[in-house]
């Protein structure tokens, strides 16, 4: 625990010299601004340093800033309101931005759509949305990640952990994106062993802390021995967790600093690996497709180092499956598999690979989980 | 019955550790904010000396090493958010309901401007209680692990409670509350009065903001509170400005928030908003219920703005 | 000839003898111009704090400046901004007037947009202005009955507007998630809950040459007409009598409860309305974007107008004005999000502050001899 408090502590004392020195030095600051030929915004609807969605996003911005003549400008709890789409509007205005990432998913419809077209020769970038060709404007993106496959080797981690064979999911909204992500974790472990349970909350808010925590401790109480999470911020999760000596897999960036020995592994967005390469070609004047997606296979999704409680079977299985699934073709979701209403998704020998469309449109939760989507 | 396979006797048991867990700051807040009542002040302000406490906690704790330190330090700053109210509503035609409005927006926006840099880190946590150490039922054991504010709370409401009863600084406090003109009259100085249990007031909703950053749910983020200090201020008029049925309010409260989550893992699941809603609901009937035109409230003190 | 000379004599002596002491000797003088004074204080204190900090509060003042005002662009920012805060600063001031401290409005602005968003989706095929209308009249109906029940409860059963509108405000958007994710789900909105996109023409449109939508003149409207039936009415006289001693009032024979109830509702009737426009002119469907917090801007702007319906319209636009400004701050100076709630908090305290001024400078009070 003293290792963990020392480095952070360090990292920040080295954030706040680093800013120190920069205020001190505004004229350097603004021959830097001079020096850039290209300004990238950047929004987030929460803080950006909050272990979770923002701070993924936020991850993907530090590595456009390290590029070479890129100035990045950044705003935090930007509501999904007419307030979003003025501080796109500003970024261009004010601040001569030339592209701009619109990170929240609340973002897209109608406020990226909308100001788009106002300024037809910056380039949007969104996370999340269903871009579609001839119905949106050709100067937005919608990037997106296969992170329900990084659920899904949570799931196999997890199902070597549970000893109850119960294991626990926080959500926040049965949304797609939601269910495509709890669905996997249940199928991950049932890879394991088919006996394993997942019982799903809803808190109902993308971030409120209170909640999250209550959540946690009503699995707990349920016998559930590991728990994930989709929510804005996963700390609250992580922590509640390990406190109660379950383990935990993590979710948008690794946690593993808050919980060193429960923490299994984590399936993180890897926006720095995907961003600076939007920001390159957008600037050397090359065009970006409009509808990107991309798994771990393309560095778009990763998963955090497995903890120190996984063990040697399922450090095996787990490298295995993440293996297969960077070859390609891999199905989170095939037959034979029903809903838990009894409804049939898909006959066995058929599947749908990650990179189906039809997934984003989730609304059903497979049999083995408890909870309902309404 | 097995360990793991309570059924639905995890509901009760989840409402009986939720009421433990969640009820602690409202306890806190609420007596704070029973001392400032019953001096004839009502301080909105809470919500915002709140969440400055959860932030100020969370650093003091961060820096210094001691999740104690933090909680002092949370009370420090709650006394001062609570001077400053007590002193701009010592001053001739200023609103107390409005004052507190404005800490509270005053408040968050320093939390969360000074609060930036500790998001991150992991600071101390507040150690807890085992009291369920007997039980066998892993369930009933975390319900019944207890943090210390809690004991603490719960001791204070009686002390506070004996103090209003028997003790001169009560009866200074009460006589302020219902009567400016009474307490003239026997030389009593109202104003240094109110300031004192504003203050007073603010340094339990800061140790309370302290229980939310430093013990649960245990870290310091900008959606910490959800409305615990407001709430507080109404859960006093419910509990009729008694301390001892501020604990029963608080624990009500808590207990009707867990129920959205308990009924989830049980299998209830249509309607979970409206389980959510529940504590505010169950608040406002029983405000309702209680609530009369005809004769004051049982209990308020006469000076109390918005009893008169 | 001789009378209407003499007149003119006595109407120039008067003028000569006020001058600037004329003009002060007014209340309507004083009621700016303390407020004023104290929102300069504000800003001093803020500069304070700013240079505490090592920032420079000449910088910071240039780009509210111009994120706010200084370009036609920032104009449109911050007009943008300011149509649903009007409506919900009226939610707060208009309940006021009768002594009545009404926080919940963002409770009245969600339900008013659900209530819209459902409206457009039952009603479809109406010609645009109807169906408009028909939103406009669910989303007012809806906050009007919220809010209008605060006056109630507290009329008959005694119950504290001041509470019972916070907690009908958290039950309010409890029922609003219920709804967007319940019954009125449009299933094809997927990973954002809402309902139905409303019919293009019942959607509010720019005004004519500015890039602000048609709310702006809705809710400058709202403020005038809020303004003389406060000052104009007996109604308006009525209600401030209720406000100043309700006892007094109810012993006049004044209907107490039927004040309080109109006008609770009609301050609901507002805020839902400034629901209704978020999501015909905003958000184009209703979801839960809609508590966005403008019910508790809202608070803020009607208690530094004073609670006058007409103060509230330039307080609305400075008060929009600093959180268009927000974004430029954030990335020119380092400075937090919360640099504007810290900003807003000040400047609410100094300006409750200031009123214990008011009545205590004797340049501002009527002198005797010149009457």
């Amino acid at each position: 625990m003293t290792d963990v408090k020392h480095t952070t502590r360090r990292t920040i004392l080295k954030g706040a010299a680093g800013l120190a020195g920069l205020a001190a030095m505004p004229g350097l600051l603004s021959t830097a601004a001079h020096a850039a030929d290209m300004t990238v915004g950047f929004i987030y609807v929460g803080p950006k340093d909050d272990f979770g969605y923002n701070q993924a996003h936020a991850e993907g911005a530090a590595a456009v800033k390290a590029m070479d003549g890129v100035t990045v400008i950044e705003e935090e709890n930007v509501p999904e309101a007419v307030d979003v789409q003025k501080s796109m509007a500003s970024m261009v205005n004010l601040d001569g931005a030339q592209m701009v990432f619109a990170t929240s998913f609340g973002y897209f419809n109608p406020h990226v759509i909308e100001t788009a077209p106002k300024f037809p020769d910056v380039r949007f970038q969104h996370t999340g949305g269903l871009w579609v060709e001839g119905e949106h404007p050709t100067n937005v993106g919608s990037q997106f990640g296969y992170i329900g496959t990084g659920q899904y080797l949570n799931g196999v981690a997890a199902g070597h952990a549970t000893k109850t064979k119960k294991i626990g999911f926080v959500a926040a909204k049965p949304i797609p994106q939601v269910l495509l992500n709890i669905n996997s974790f249940l199928l991950g472990a049932r890879s394991v062993d088919p006996e394993i349970t997942c019982q799903v909350i809803f808190t109902g808010e993308w971030s409120l802390a209170v909640k999250e925590a209550e959540a946690t401790n009503a699995l707990l109480d349920q016998g559930v021995d590991v728990v994930t999470c989709h929510v804005d911020a996963p700390k609250v999760v992580v922590e509640t967790a390990s406190n109660r000596d379950a383990f935990v897999c993590g979710y948008h960036v690794d946690q593993s600093l808050l919980a060193p020995q429960k923490y299994l592994t984590g399936a993180e967005w890897n926006w720095a690996s995907v961003f600076p390469d939007m920001v390159a070609k957008i600037k050397a004047g090359e065009s970006v497709p409009n509808f990107v997606r991309g798994g771990l296979a393309d560095g778009f999704v990763k998963m955090s180092p497995l903890g120190p409680a996984v063990t040697d079977q399922a450090r095996k299985q787990f490298e295995a499956t993440k293996a297969e699934i960077m070859k390609g073709d891999f199905s989170v979701i095939k037959g034979p598999l029903k809903d838990n209403t009894g409804k049939e998704i898909a006959v066995a020998g058929t599947g749908f690979a990650e990179t189906d469309v039809a997934l984003e449109k989730m609304d059903y939760l497979v049999e083995g989980v408890l909870g309902s989507t309404s | 019955m097995s360990a793991d396979d309570l059924g639905l006797w995890a509901v009760p048991i989840a409402m009986l550790g939720g009421a433990i867990r969640v009820s602690t700051p409202f306890i806190l807040v609420s007596l704070g904010e029973c001392i400032t009542e019953r001096s004839g002040r009502i301080n909105l302000g809470l919500e915002g000396t709140l969440v400055f406490g959860a932030m100020a906690g969370y650093a003091v704790a961060y820096e210094s090493g001691s999740a104690w330190i933090g909680v002092a330090g949370a009370a420090l700053a709650g006394t001062a958010f609570g001077l400053v109210h007590g002193w701009i509503c010592k001053l001739p035609r200023v609103n107390d309901i409005a004052v507190g409005i404005a800490l509270m927006l005053f408040g968050i926006g320093l939390a969360f401007f000074f609060g930036k840099p500790y998001i991150q880190p992991s600071a101390p946590d507040l150690p807890s209680i085992p009291l369920g150490f007997w039980s066998d039922i892993p369930q009933l054991e975390a319900a019944l692990r207890v943090n210390v504010l809690f004991i603490i709370g719960i001791a204070l409401a009686f002390v506070i409670a004996w103090m209003f009863r028997s003790t001169r600084t009560g009866l200074t406090i009460r006589v302020v509350g219902d009567s400016s003109d009474a307490a003239r009259a026997m030389g009593i100085d109202a104003n240094r009065v109110r300031l004192l249990s504003t203050a007073a007031g603010g340094a339990l909703a800061g140790v309370a903001g302290a229980y939310l950053s430093l013990y649960y749910p245990g870290s310091w983020t900008e959606g910490i509170s959800s409305g615990q200090g407001l709430m507080a201020v109404a859960l006093v008029i419910f509990a009729r400005w008694n301390p001892i049925n501020c604990i029963w309010a608080a624990l009500l409260f808590g207990a009707a928030g867990a129920l959205g989550p308990a009924l989830q893992s049980v299998g209830v699941t249509s309607g979970y908003y409206l389980s959510y809603a529940a504590p505010y609901v169950l608040t406002l009937i029983i405000l309702i219920a209680t609530s009369s035109t005809t004769r004051a409230l049982e209990g308020a003190p006469g000076e109390l703005s918005i009893t008169k | 000839m001789s009378v209407s000379a003499r007149q003119r004599t006595i109407a120039t002596g008067t003028l000569q003898a006020g001058g600037l002491r004329g003009f002060l000797s007014n209340r309507k003088a004083e009621a700016v111009l303390v407020p004023t004074g104290a929102l300069l204080a504000a800003f001093v204190l803020f500069s304070v704090f700013l240079l505490f900090l090592g920032k420079s509060p000449v910088e910071f003042f240039q780009l509210v400046w111009r994120a706010g005002f200084g370009t036609q662009f920032s104009w449109e920012n911050t007009l943008s901004r300011t149509a649903p805060l009007l409506l919900a600063a009226l939610c707060v001031a208009i309940p006021s007037r009768l002594g009545l401290i009404v926080i919940g409005g963002e409770g009245a602005i969600v339900l008013g947009g659900v209530a819209a968003g459902a409206f457009a989706i039952f009603a479809t095929g109406l010609p645009g202005a109807l169906g408009m209308v028909g939103m406009a009249l669910a989303a007012m109906a809806m906050g009007g009955i919220w809010i209008g029940l605060i006056g109630y409860l507290r009329h008959a059963r005694g119950v504290n507007e001041t509470i019972s509108s916070l907690l009908l405000a958290y039950i309010a958007i409890a029922l609003m998630n219920h709804f967007i994710e319940g019954p009125l789900r449009d299933p094809a909105s997927l990973n954002k809950p809402s309902t139905a996109p409303v019919d293009e023409a019942y959607r509010i449109g720019n005004l004519p040459s500015l890039d602000v939508h048609w709310g702006l003149a809705v809710g400058i409207l709202a403020c005038i007409v809020s303004y003389i039936l406060i000052e104009k009415t007996t109604f308006g006289f009525a209600a401030r009598i209720v406000g100043g001693n309700t006892r007094a009032a109810r012993i006049q024979g004044l209907p107490v409860g039927r004040l309080m109830v109109g006008f609770c509702a009609l301050a609901g009737a507002f805020a839902g309305l400034a629901g209704m426009i978020e999501v015909a002119a905003v958000h184009g469907s209703a979801n839960a974007s809609l508590a966005a917090g403008y019910g508790y801007t809202g608070i803020l702007i009607a208690f530094l107008a004073r609670h006058n319906m007409l103060a509230i319209i330039p307080v609305a636009i400075l008060l929009a004005g600093i959180e268009a400004s927000s974004g430029l701050v954030q990335r020119r100076m380092d400075l937090p999000d919360a640099t504007m709630l810290v900003l807003q908090g000040l400047v609410f305290i100094i300006i409750l502050m200031s009123e214990t001024l008011i009545g205590r400078f004797a340049i501002f009070q009527p002198k005797t001899e010149a009457v």
